[in-house]
């Protein structure tokens, strides 16, 4: 089973490592202490201290504060409750006329905003955009991803989740 | 005492497990071996690897053996094909199945028959095919019905049983993809069906052969049923050989190492595949709900362009795709709140969807595992009965059901790469893949009479998403054929005589926008020549919408759109040595328009049913880039440079969206760019983000408005009718989300 040393991972996060190595670490059986390297090295980076359980998305974290789970942006931005859908707490830029679609792509080359629209969810802290949601109009925002952290620790990680 | 009672067991199940390996029928089999599975939760109840642990090399040395004997026999099986389909591009697969019709190995190639090939076998078994109408040694038997196992009416399967010592012991199956399958338009997806009785030629699990040859009235009745009755006769031939060298092959490993141990090893590997499949999705995903919807579009070319299409009724089709991921490994995908079948040749069958989720499973989770059946058993699925992805209408068309299986898979693989990024293992982060659509189909008549089709399977090569450490892959990837290859255009050519290409070339600034960007999209531009007459159509989904996003602030590439020039001057253009166009560019500025005169017509709507074509009219199409991942402007700058030199972007357009400030130096012959105005660029549109943006809840009460209000256009309000009253789950979800009264409806 490989293991791989920290600098390794962290380029690999950055985006920066040689497709060889990249192609590598592909191909081979998967280092099964890769999460707790990957927490390690975000936690170093990111400007606050609550400690990270899950990563969650690009520039999202599941943290503990104090006796919560939240969701806190690396910007510092907390988005509240994980169980909460983080899309409720951000801002909303809807492309729904074909002006503002046709200020990313080219006029015939994007959807008719009868039948879709496009929702940028951007963070309320720094403005990174954290998703493009492409749905019809009315369609309930995509709830993409809720963990279950305890099951994930207790019965994968097998070691204890900190007390909420 | 109590030992004594085990063993008084263990012996008495052994006994009946040696008895019912002799006398069963296969019906019995199959029954015995799905309640052995309800009853134990382990593939034919095995608990224990008795034959890989007592001899780990023996059991891989099997393995290896028949995987060689079924890629082998594929490699063997094209060369006798004449179908540039099957012959160059490599669209077949054959598999090896348990006599109860469960996959024990398969071939490279299109693997995402394996699983169709399956139910279709197991289709035969229930239906009591041991006494009518007989299954013997050298029995030949094919299907092309997706209702009962396969994705649509071109994909051909041929299965042959294998017996020993006059014990049926398994089957060899392949099947290949037919440029024409007798549909009421010329093709291979054609788009006009709206009922199984325009679908084409369905063989209906049929027996078609025995003593090892086809029957020749089966033969004479299959090559007038096609436009295309030499590739047809030919790939007929080439899967039946790949079946008979599968059987030699087969019976020759059992030679060797013992019918016992044989019929022990094909359990123990498919339980195997099913075990590693469980790891692996404990190994690489967290557990939890993902959710990933797409919405399907149906957007033919209007009539009022002067195409020979008949009206048609806008659709748009939900495919809310949720995966329930428990900490035990098991996965649950469901597609709870789908929309229905439509009088449409985009419905999916239930085994073609099942097909799929193998398909994409194997590549994305399993692929390092036993690729068989043991991983379609470790994943539970939920297609509602009545939907467009699994019709109880048994007239339902699925000719074209690619269409919709392809964007709402698009949902599976952006699921399962929340898990992977979760987890850390980003290097297996994919944001979706391309539609595998718009190739050119239909057929048409040289000036002497000869008939040629069209069918060109350039689609085997689109775009594969960006990743979470990487870029996309352009012009790569097919998602039901890990081999991707889009075929040389002078191959095309010998087969489409009077529609020979112009160019085909990269479609600049098409690549979904990210952090990592998405795959490009790629163009074909075509011209009607030396041609009595021509009929051509081309389906691309999209158009009126994206059908699929990136992930986590990727956006998709850009959608089609159907675009032509009739009666052109190329000619005149040709015979005047001047330049002619290779490819479309920007639709705005087209280089067809530039360069040619003639009836350019352009359309929003990427669909067309089909028209016809004279002698110099032009035809442009459009393939799939994909999407991106990550915010477009944390892209690194030299990744933007490499985007210019590559022409991937266009200068405007990296500014506009990478907030990336270049110019080109001529006398370098290199992009260089400005970094201080890139940031100064970026921190505008950053401005333009914190000026332009809304609150949640603003943006919550507009769209609760307009379901309120219901202005919607038909096929959106259509479409949340539907999957209200199919799904009451659906419904509430909705109802409760908005806060709806609990009558109200669309």
């Amino acid at each position: 089973m490989p293991t791989y040393d920290k600098k390794t991972i962290a380029d690999l996060i950055d985006g920066k490592l040689e497709w060889s190595a990249l192609k590598r670490i592909i191909s081979d059986h998967k280092d099964a202490d890769r999460f707790d390297k990957v927490v390690a090295i975000l936690q170093e980076r990111v400007p606050w201290k609550e400690k990270i359980l899950l990563p969650l998305a690009e520039h999202l974290y599941v943290v503990q504060k104090g006796k919560e789970r939240i969701v806190k942006a690396e910007c510092g931005y907390e988005f509240g409750d994980y169980r909460q859908n983080w899309k409720h707490k951000s801002k909303v830029v809807v492309r729904n006329t074909p002006e503002l679609l046709e200020e990313m792509y080219r006029h015939w080359e994007h959807s008719d905003p009868g039948w879709q629209e496009m929702r940028e969810f951007y963070c309320p802290g720094c403005y990174t955009l954290l998703e493009v949601e492409v749905l019809p109009p009315g369609y309930p925002v995509n709830f993409d991803f809720l963990p279950d952290l305890e099951g994930f620790y207790r019965e994968i990680l097998k070691k204890p989740l900190p007390e909420s | 005492m109590e030992k004594a009672v085990t063993e008084k067991k263990a012996s008495k199940k052994k006994q009946l497990a040696a008895v019912d390996e002799e006398k069963m029928t296969p019906k019995e089999k199959l029954n015995y071996s799905e309640d052995l599975f309800k009853k134990t939760g382990h593939y034919y109840g095995i608990r224990r690897f008795k034959l890989r642990d007592e001899d780990p090399l023996r059991f891989e040395r099997v393995f290896g053996k028949l995987r060689g004997a079924l890629v082998g026999a594929r490699e063997s099986a094209l060369h006798i094909s004449a179908s540039p389909i099957v012959r160059n591009i490599g669209e077949l697969c054959f598999a090896l199945y348990t006599p109860e019709g469960d996959s024990i190995t398969l071939s490279t190639g299109i693997i995402v028959h394996v699983h169709t090939i399956s139910e279709f076998i197991k289709y035969m078994i229930r239906n009591d095919y041991e006494d009518d109408p007989g299954i013997r040694h050298g029995d030949i038997f094919c299907n092309n019905d997706a209702a009962i196992g396969g994705v649509h009416t071109s994909d051909i399967s041929t299965a042959v049983p294998i017996f020993y010592n006059g014990q049926l012991v398994g089957w060899a199956a392949g099947v290949t993809h037919e440029p024409d399958c007798g549909s009421s338009m010329p093709g291979h997806s054609p788009t006009q069906p709206q009922s199984r009785f325009e679908d084409g030629y369905i063989i209906v699990a049929d027996k078609i052969g025995e003593n090892d040859k086809i029957f020749k009235t089966y033969r004479m009745r299959s090559v007038k049923s096609t436009r295309t009755p030499m590739y047809w006769d030919l790939d007929e031939k080439a899967r039946l050989a790949g079946c008979h060298k599968i059987r030699e092959g087969v019976v020759k490993i059992i030679e060797e190492e013992g019918s016992e141990y044989y019929l022990g090893f094909i359990r123990e590997i498919i339980e195997e595949g099913r075990q590693i499949a469980l790891a692996r999705v404990k190994e690489r995903l967290v557990p939890g709900r993902y959710r990933a919807p797409s919405v399907i579009p149906v957007a033919f070319v209007e009539v009022a362009l002067g195409r020979t299409e008949r009206p048609r009724q806008d659709i748009l089709a939900n495919a809310p795709v949720e995966i329930i991921v428990r900490p035990d490994g098991e996965l649950f995908f469901s597609l709870e709140g789908a929309s229905r079948s439509q009088p449409f040749p985009y419905n999916c069958s239930e085994t073609a969807m099942q097909g799929a989720l193998w398909v994409l499973l194997s590549q994305l989770l399993f692929y390092d595992g036993r690729v068989n059946d043991g991983s379609y058993l470790a994943v539970k699925n939920y297609f509602p009965p009545g939907s467009g992805f699994n019709p109880t209408d048994p007239f339902a068309s699925y000719s074209c059901a690619w269409g919709s299986l392809m964007a709402c898979f698009t949902g599976l693989v952006r699921c399962l790469s929340r898990g992977f990024y979760s987890r850390g293992y980003r290097e297996e982060v994919v944001s979706s893949y391309g539609e595998t659509s718009d190739s050119t189909q239909g057929g048409g008549y040289l000036e002497d009479g000869t008939y040629f089709p069209l069918a060109t399977f350039d689609i085997s090569a689109v775009g594969m998403g960006a990743g979470a450490v990487r870029d996309g892959l352009d012009y790569g990837y097919a998602m039901w054929n890990p081999e991707s290859d889009m075929g040389d255009i002078e191959v095309w050519e010998s087969l489409e005589l009077g529609f020979p290409w112009l160019g085909r070339r990269v479609k600049r600034d098409t690549a979904g926008f990210g952090k990592y960007r998405g795959a490009t999209d790629w163009e074909n531009l075509r011209v009607a020549h030396g041609v009595k007459s021509l009929f051509a159509y081309m389906a691309r989904g999209g158009g009126v919408a994206f059908i699929c996003t990136g992930l986590m602030g990727g956006y998709p590439n850009a959608t089609s759109y159907r675009s032509a020039m009739l009666k052109s001057n190329l000619a005149d253009v040709v015979q005047e040595k001047k330049p002619y166009p290779t490819g479309e560019g920007d639709p705005n500025d087209s280089e067809l328009k530039k360069l040619l005169q003639g009836d350019y017509m352009i359309h929003k709507r990427g669909a067309t049913l089909g028209g016809n074509l004279n002698n110099g009219d032009i035809l442009h199409g459009n393939m799939n880039g994909s999407c991106g991942f990550g915010d477009p402007l944390l892209r690194d700058i030299e990744l933007v440079k490499k985007d210019l030199e590559d022409e991937i972007y266009s200068p405007e357009l990296v500014r506009r969206v990478y907030g990336v400030v270049g110019s080109y130096d001529k006398k370098n012959q290199e992009w260089l760019i400005d970094k201080a105005a890139t940031e100064s660029e970026r921190e505008k549109i950053r401005d333009i983000r914190r000026s332009r943006a809304i609150d949640f809840n603003e943006f919550f009460e507009m769209e609760r408005q307009i379901v309120i209000e219901k202005n919607l256009i038909e096929p959106v309000k259509n479409m949340y009718r539907e999957s209200m009253e199919l799904s009451p789950k659906w419904a509430e979800e909705f109802k409760e989300y908005y806060g709806l009264p609990a009558d109200f409806q669309f």
